[in-house]
């Protein structure tokens, strides 16, 4: 049995990033798309742990916790947004949010 | 010192989680992030996502990553996707379930992701050919040169966060900045969720 590297983490957290990427350009629920871009940044928050294994030191876990309080931010900011627009559209599609398109 | 600790890792305290832990935590995080951006009905994806959240916290406590993996799962699986599971039930489910799943540029975007995926497997093919080298000596990403301890994880993320004995941590100042930027983040929320501004 192959033990695992950080290779192995980093492909993980390629494919999590990947299907994350596919998630925001293809969908069109808004709810799905946030929660799209909560994969990625798990992808990169297993790549920051991952590295910090790799050199021995805390910097990429502590770095990992700051990307979690952003996800925090940007969930709550991101679903205000979306109960406004919902509002006043009565939608949550993405190719109908074109308020700002002129 | 090195060398010493790692006989001691090889003597007696050889890692209680074996590989099989990591296929199949992987495995359940990629399989279950599949199901997260296909599932037509939402709360399935929001499911599917927290399922995902808890095999990468998995993944987290595999790399010695004890307190990142709590946070995990009481911030992520606990707070976020309760949020977002509040959000899925005030907006309505039953338009969005018969209408289309994906938009009518998904060939596109599908195209976008793949291109992506061939660079990421292009940088990995790189790095593994830099380990297998024994030229260069020097591989992309090498070994992990120490264990990490995992039973002083929380104590030394706390020296760093908030610093010891007085002086400031290496990353007070960064602390300080992100409870503000969740300070402005929840006023922000509340803001735009209001009725009459």
């Amino acid at each position: 049995m192959v033990p695992i590297t950080t290779l192995h983490y980093l492909v993980v957290a390629a494919a999590l990033f990947v299907l994350g990427v596919i998630g925001v350009l293809t969908r069109r629920n808004v709810v799905i798309v946030l929660m799209s871009i909560e994969l990625i940044l798990n992808a990169v928050n297993l790549n920051l742990v991952a590295f910090s294994r790799m050199w021995g030191n805390l910097h990429g876990q502590l770095f990992a916790i700051f990307i979690v309080v952003d996800a925090a931010a940007e969930a709550a900011v991101g679903l205000g947004i979306l109960i406004a627009f919902f509002r006043n559209r009565e939608t949550i599609n993405v190719d109908e949010i074109d308020l700002l398109k002129w | 010192m090195n060398s010493g600790l790692n006989s001691a890792i090889n003597a007696g305290m050889a890692p209680v989680a074996t590989p099989w832990f990591f296929y199949a935590l992987a495995g359940v995080a990629v399989v279950s992030g599949v199901l997260v951006i296909t599932r037509r009905n939402a709360v399935h994806s929001a499911l599917a996502l927290i399922v995902t959240l808890l095999a990468v916290s998995g993944l987290y406590l595999m790399l010695y990553a004890p307190f990142v993996a709590g946070v995990q799962i009481i911030v992520y699986a606990g707070g976020i996707m309760v949020l977002f599971l509040f959000v899925i039930m005030l907006v309505n489910i039953e338009r969005s379930s018969k209408e289309r799943t994906f938009n009518r540029m998904w060939p596109v975007g599908l195209a976008a992701a793949c291109a992506l995926l061939a660079l990421f497997v292009s940088v990995i093919v790189k790095g593994r050919a830099l380990l297998n080298d024994p030229m260069t000596g020097k591989a992309l990403w090498p070994d992990p040169v120490k264990k990490l301890a995992e039973s002083s994880n929380t104590q030394q993320i706390a020296n760093m966060l908030y610093g010891e004995a007085g002086r400031m941590g290496e990353y007070t100042f960064a602390f300080e900045i992100a409870s503000l930027l969740l300070l402005v983040a929840i006023l922000g929320a509340v803001i735009m969720t209001k009725k009459k501004i």
